[in-house]
């Protein structure tokens, strides 16, 4: 299959849906757009299992790779293993959800569908990046579509909110800049020097590089994934964007990160991967137990979304930092999880909020009477959140502690038992805000005339759920995806020890 | 092949009335009314296969009781050689409990379609009902401990949603909330005791984990053993948390604060979920792991003991004051649940030795029916009365024939009286107990006494006494589907004490002959008729006496009236000192010092840009200034310095 | 009484640019400020002739380069004049502090 299709589709849409008149057709373009671009997803993993059936030995397949600016050795190189295409249908099917859930929008409707597509696009060709200059030049698409949508369509403190989101994940670029500088420099010092991934992968620059050089990168894509003490940009952002901007900013934006993390800064310096591990695990054990705390003191069901996905995202980095093959099948498990999670979690305040015009736990209760299916959904969702066996949330956390336990360092066992106790504090957390703001008695006597979920909604949140189900039920579908994609990463790091 | 398929269509059918009822249940109005209808029939179902599968497992088998893996299915691969295995696992303890689970879920179905009726809800509840009993059941068959481990989140959260159901009551949800958040804590042990025994072990696979660990050969039994953390060896550290899960579930001292509050829920719940099928699910996780315990940890069974008698005894005490029905049942159920953790705890592996897992098993069966008769009696003197408080009741022997004497067959099995079912498990647990540990077993004296006295105290007031006037109800008794369930269950709890129990269900599967010891008996039926006729003598007519005890005992009733003051430690705890010392400290270091940095950092920014800009003033004069000084300092750079 | 020499001259010229600096930096009047302009570049033009004359006196560059400053003065006062004119029509002031809009 043809990857640039995927690039190549959001760009058409994006375009077309310039030339719209109203906001029904921007909406309905943006929607097909987006729609094919699921069914192409699909079709991705369909051709890739496919193709992984013929080959076995091939790390990255359908590549495809066009000189850039030959001069400096910067190429177009693009292709897929596993991982990408987790990624990649998780950001097919938040897209879709979040164009469902902005069927309502009073002004500059052409110009926030043009964004939120911009930015997929930007997702996209992140996730198919094979050559680390095209991978930063993607994630700097994602970055900016981010601070218009929140300035503009935003609510609360927007400008301010947008400023520092924007400002702190250009802090992240720079660092990553210098990593991927230095990444490039040291590369091949008798010239021919590469962004290429795969020629940086088989030969790694030198250890005394890699321990300048991967703090930069696994700092600057952890500013992206709310890595302790980078996360502050995440609850004010979070809870200034509109929803749809929300679902794409938890779903698929902190997994930006997360992806950066692992393929770029450990897959290409494993050394000293290994070598930070201890900081990386202690950071992530800091992030998962104290984002949990933070979150119990929110009133805000935004701000606890926001503060919760702080915690969610600290499994990713433990994951990774763990550096065994469970651990970090895991990690990724984890960021397509959460991914879902919390795109339907928050969905479902936007539709909440939609209705009831407030976010406030204290204001809120005894929802479940007045829209049954928006509640259930926001149950559901939390219970994802906290780990309930038969969503993905489970099976992810599960992978992770279960990889974190295989290294019998105490300390490590200790950040483990941290991690675990974290799903006690997430209990405690969701339930609150569940308890108070679906159940309960009625609070307000507005609240009796509300309605339930429009179709749209309905659907999104379906499309959502039935993804959240199916990795909960069938966990062997995906593990088997990303397993032997993450054993080419592993095999570095066990190389090293 | 044949099993298997009984397994899952037993499982099966809960499950679709789960999806049927709750995917569907709110929008089609043909599925709101007969909900009730569609769930009992598929329960039905259920246990008609179940009660196929045990009965030919019981039946055909002999004299040896075989474990046997009806399926596995490699769920989640870790990449280290770990993986959950869906899976079967049949054995005795398993088949009697799918019988159990099935029959006494099948029961509250059935009352509930009297009990519920007129509910708004109807649908969900069912479909609760069905997700309870899916998971209950996956629960007991599980043949992996992750597996276990996902069951018994999934029953968790169908309790939460079970004891919230009436979730417009504040307290409902609050009891919810504390259910769901306890067990939790409780589980947290239990996960990293399975991590720990799992990594150990190189399995989660039940029979290869039992294998290994408590084969004293095996290379992971040593490594086990020589791994250690503050002087108690991984082994010990694994069970115990392994345990500490179990204790959560069962409500065992400390961890069971929530079962009181759990009564919220409806009262057909309680006598499900929190009498009969959850909260031993502590007692069949140390029971499936038996052989570990007993062989290659027998120390962490004495502490499982004396947590057993402990709960039992507190669990009593506390019983003998409360006023709500339903609490002292609650109350009574975790001493009923202790009395089978301690059978368990004095239990040895093999053969005779293994008398105590025997008792304990049959007790948890015995108990199922007596205890979920006794909760669907409350319940429909709950819905006859509308009030849960004992003042409220009295008399109601000629309102509620049936109730009442079901109610009290109940009774005098629960006190050990013979020949009702709970006298056999009863005896059984004693007896064990006396040849093991002799303190234990004068405290389990005790607390029996003291249970035949707290239920006929219940018995009493609410059966005799004097009848209250706000009774006058127009609906009677209830309908045939709340009066089935109770005859049924009466029945099974005069019947069923003479079932052989420890010839099916034994620790290494080879019977074990039971034996009645009638001299044994003497002090323990004494000591129940004892306590029937004291309470008799206190609560057949209403008087003043036990008020007047009450009073006599002062401080020391008020103490144990409100439990033990533990639900305000475990406020003091979470609320002064894990918020107010962790959560909200976190959240203002968050907010003040963290993000303080990055608005710090702005405003240096900001700061040094105002500074800066000051230079360009506008002043062409100054401008010429900068450039002469520059030329200068320029100029005297290049010849004096740089030369 | 010795001729006059290098030093005499360089010593005129120097004297000149930096009282055609100073007045340059202190006053506020814009035509004074040209005017002092001037005779910072007459310095100039004095040196070169000087050099000139005493260093190289078989050349004639520092001639062409004093005629090739007059040429530019004269232009660079014209238009010098005509933006003085035209800032004293929209700010009816030649004050040069008056004319600051150009900052931050």
């Amino acid at each position: 299959m043809n990857l640039l299709l995927l690039i190549i589709i959001p760009f058409l849409t994006a375009v077309v849906i310039l030339t719209a008149k109203d906001f029904k057709q921007s909406r309905s373009i943006a929607l097909v757009g987006a729609s094919i671009q699921l069914v192409l997803a699909f079709f991705l993993l369909n051709q890739y299992q496919a193709a992984k059936a013929l080959v076995q030995t091939e790390a990255f397949v359908f590549e495809q790779s066009f000189e850039w600016f030959p001069s400096l050795g910067i190429q177009f190189l693009i292709g897929v293993d596993g991982i990408s295409i987790a990624m990649i249908l998780l950001t097919a099917l938040v897209v879709v959800a979040g164009i469902l859930v902005s069927f309502t929008m009073e002004e500059l409707h052409k110009e926030f569908f043009f964004l939120l597509i911009l930015l997929s696009l930007g997702a996209y060709g992140f996730f198919i990046s094979l050559d680390i200059f095209t991978l930063f030049f993607f994630l700097e698409v994602a970055v900016i579509p981010k601070f218009l949508l929140i300035g503009i369509w935003g609510s609360g403190a927007k400008q301010k909110s947008a400023m520092k989101l924007a400002l702190m994940l250009m802090g992240g670029s720079a660092l990553i800049m210098v990593g991927l500088i230095g990444l490039y420099y040291f590369s091949n010092e008798t010239g021919n020097r590469s962004f290429n991934m795969l020629v940086l992968a088989q030969y790694p620059i030198s250890y005394a590089a890699q321990l300048v050089f991967f703090p930069f990168l696994f700092a600057g894509f952890g500013v992206f994934t709310a890595l302790f003490p980078f996360h502050t940009w995440v609850p004010d952002g979070h809870s200034s964007a509109p929803t749809a901007a929300s679902m794409f900013l938890a779903g698929i934006s902190m997994k930006l990160g997360g992806y950066g993390c692992l393929r770029v800064a450990t897959y290409l310096m494993p050394d000293a991967a290994v070598h930070y591990a201890p900081i990386i695990i202690t950071l992530a054990s800091i992030a998962i137990i104290y984002g949990a705390f933070a979150t119990l003191m929110q009133t805000d069901l935004k701000y606890i979304n926001a503060y919760s996905s702080i915690s969610h995202c600290g499994f990713v980095i433990l994951g990774i930092g763990m550096l065994n093959k469970t651990a970090i099948v895991g990690a990724v498990m984890q960021m397509v999880s959460h991914g879902l999670m919390t795109a339907l979690f928050f969905a479902a305040i936007g539709m909440m909020y939609q209705r009831t015009h407030t976010r406030l736990v204290s204001q809120l209760g005894g929802l479940l009477k007045v829209m049954p299916f928006i509640s259930s959904v926001f149950v559901i969702a939390g219970l994802c959140s906290l780990g309930l066996p038969g969503f993905s949330g489970f099976v992810s956390e599960m992978t992770v502690f279960v990889g974190a336990w295989q290294n019998p360092n105490f300390w490590y066992r200790l950040a483990t038992i941290l991690a675990c106790a974290s799903i006690v504090v997430t209990a405690v957390y969701i339930l609150r805000a569940a308890g108070s703001s679906v159940m309960g008695p009625i609070t307000q006597k507005n609240f009796l005339h509300l309605t339930d979920a429009q179709w749209n909604e309905k659907l999104a949140a379906i499309v959502l759920l039935s993804g959240i189900v199916i990795i909960g039920i069938a966990p062997f579908l995906l593990t088997d995806l990303l397993s032997s994609s993450t054993d080419v990463l592993v095999e570095k790091i066990i190389n090293t020890f | 092949m044949q099993n298997t398929n009984l397994v899952l269509l037993t499982l099966a059918s809960p499950l679709l009335a789960f999806l049927l009822l709750g995917i569907f249940g709110s929008s089609s109005n043909w599925l709101k009314k007969g909900a009730g209808i569609i769930g009992t029939l598929l329960m039905a179902v259920s246990f008609f296969f179940a009660s196929q599968l045990s009965l030919a497992y019981f039946l055909n088998q002999t004299p040896n009781h075989t474990q046997q893996i009806l399926f596995s299915y490699t769920w989640l691969q870790f990449g280290s050689g770990l993986s959950i295995d869906m899976g079967a696992l049949l054995d005795a303890t398993s088949a009697m409990m799918l019988l159990v689970v099935t029959f006494i879920s099948l029961m509250v179905h059935v009352f509930s379609l009297g009990y519920m009726h007129n509910d708004e809800r109807f649908a969900s509840y069912y479909a609760y009902l069905g997700l309870f009993t899916f998971s209950m059941l996956g629960l007991v068959i599980s043949a992996n401990i992750f597996q276990i481990y996902m069951f018994w989140e999934l029953v968790g959260v169908s309790s939460f949603l079970l004891i919230g159901y009436y979730f417009n009551k504040q307290s409902a949800v609050a009891a919810a909330k504390k259910a769901f958040i306890v067990t939790r804590f409780a589980d947290l042990g239990f996960l990293i005791g399975i991590l720990t025994l799992g990594y150990y072990g190189e399995s989660f696979d039940f029979l290869t984990l039992i294998g290994r660990l408590s084969d004293v050969q095996s290379p992971q039994f040593a490594a086990i053993g020589v791994a250690s953390f503050a002087g108690i060896s991984a082994l010990t550290w694994g069970l115990l948390l392994v345990f500490m899960g179990g204790a959560g579930k069962s409500a065992m001292f400390p961890l069971h604060i929530w079962l009181p509050d759990a009564m919220e829920g409806p009262t057909p719940v309680s006598a499900l979920i929190h009498a009969a099928t959850m909260v031993v699910a502590g007692v069949f996780l140390v029971a499936r792991l038996f052989p570990i315990f007993a062989i290659a940890a027998p120390h962490t069974l004495d502490i499982i003991a004396y947590i057993g008698i402990f709960s039992a005894l507190f669990a009593a005490l506390i019983a003998c004051t409360q006023t709500d029905i339903k609490r002292v049942l609650a109350y009574s159920t975790m001493s009923q649940i202790g009395f089978m953790m301690f059978a368990l705890g004095v239990s040895g592996y093999g053969a005779e030795n293994g008398a105590g897992f025997s008792a304990s098993l049959f007790h948890l069966f015995t108990h199922a029916f007596f205890k979920s008769l006794l909760f669907l009696g409350a319940g429909a003197i709950i819905h006859y009365v509308h009030s849960n408080e004992m003042e409220d009741m009295g008399g109601l022997r000629k309102h509620m024939p049936i109730t009442h004497i079901s109610f009290l067959i109940a009774c005098l099995a629960i006190s050990g009286i013979p020949p009702f079912a709970g006298f056999f498990s009863k005896e059984a647990i004693l007896h064990a107990a006396y040849q093991s540990n002799p303190a234990i077993y004068y405290m389990a004296l005790f607390t029996s006494f003291l249970t035949a006295f707290y239920m006929f105290r219940l018995y009493f007031s609410i059966f005799w006494s004097t009848q209250k006037a706000a009774q006058d109800n127009a609906h009677g008794e209830g309908t045939w589907s709340m009066k089935i369930p109770l005859i049924l269950l009466a029945i099974a709890s005069v019947l069923f004490g003479f079932i052989p129990f420890s010839e099916y269900v034994s620790t290494d599967g080879k019977p074990i002959a039971t034996h009645l010891d009638v001299l044994f008996s003497i002090a323990p039926v004494t000591l129940g008729v004892l306590g029937i006729l004291l309470a008799k003598q206190l609560y057949q007519k209403a008087s003043v006496k036990p008020q007047k005890i009450a009073l006599a005992l002062g401080s020391a009733y008020g103490f144990v009236k409100n439990k033990f003051y533990i639900d305000e430690v475990y406020q003091y705890i979470t609320k002064k000192m894990l918020f107010a010392w962790v959560a909200r400290p976190a959240a203002w270091i968050d907010k003040n010092i963290i993000d303080g940095f990055y608005l710090l950092l702005a405003q240096l920014t900001q700061f040094s840009s105002v500074y800066i800009k000051g230079i360009q003033s506008g002043k062409v004069q100054a401008y010429a200034m900068y450039f002469f000084a520059g030329i200068l300092s320029l100029a005297s750079l290049l010849f004096y310095v740089l030369k | 009484m010795t001729p006059v020499g290098l030093p005499h001259i360089l010593l005129l010229s120097t004297a000149l640019f930096f009282i055609g600096m100073f007045g340059f930096f202190t006053r506020r009047n814009l035509i004074t400020m040209l005017m002092s302009l001037e005779l910072m570049l007459n310095s100039v033009n004095i040196n070169f002739v000087a050099f000139n004359k005493y260093l190289y006196p078989q050349n004639l560059s520092g001639v062409f380069f004093v005629i090739f400053i007059i040429t530019i003065a004269a232009a660079e006062a014209a238009v010098a004049i005509a933006i003085i004119i035209n800032l004293f029509r929209s700010s009816d002031s030649i004050d040069v502090t008056d004319a600051e809009e150009m900052k931050f």
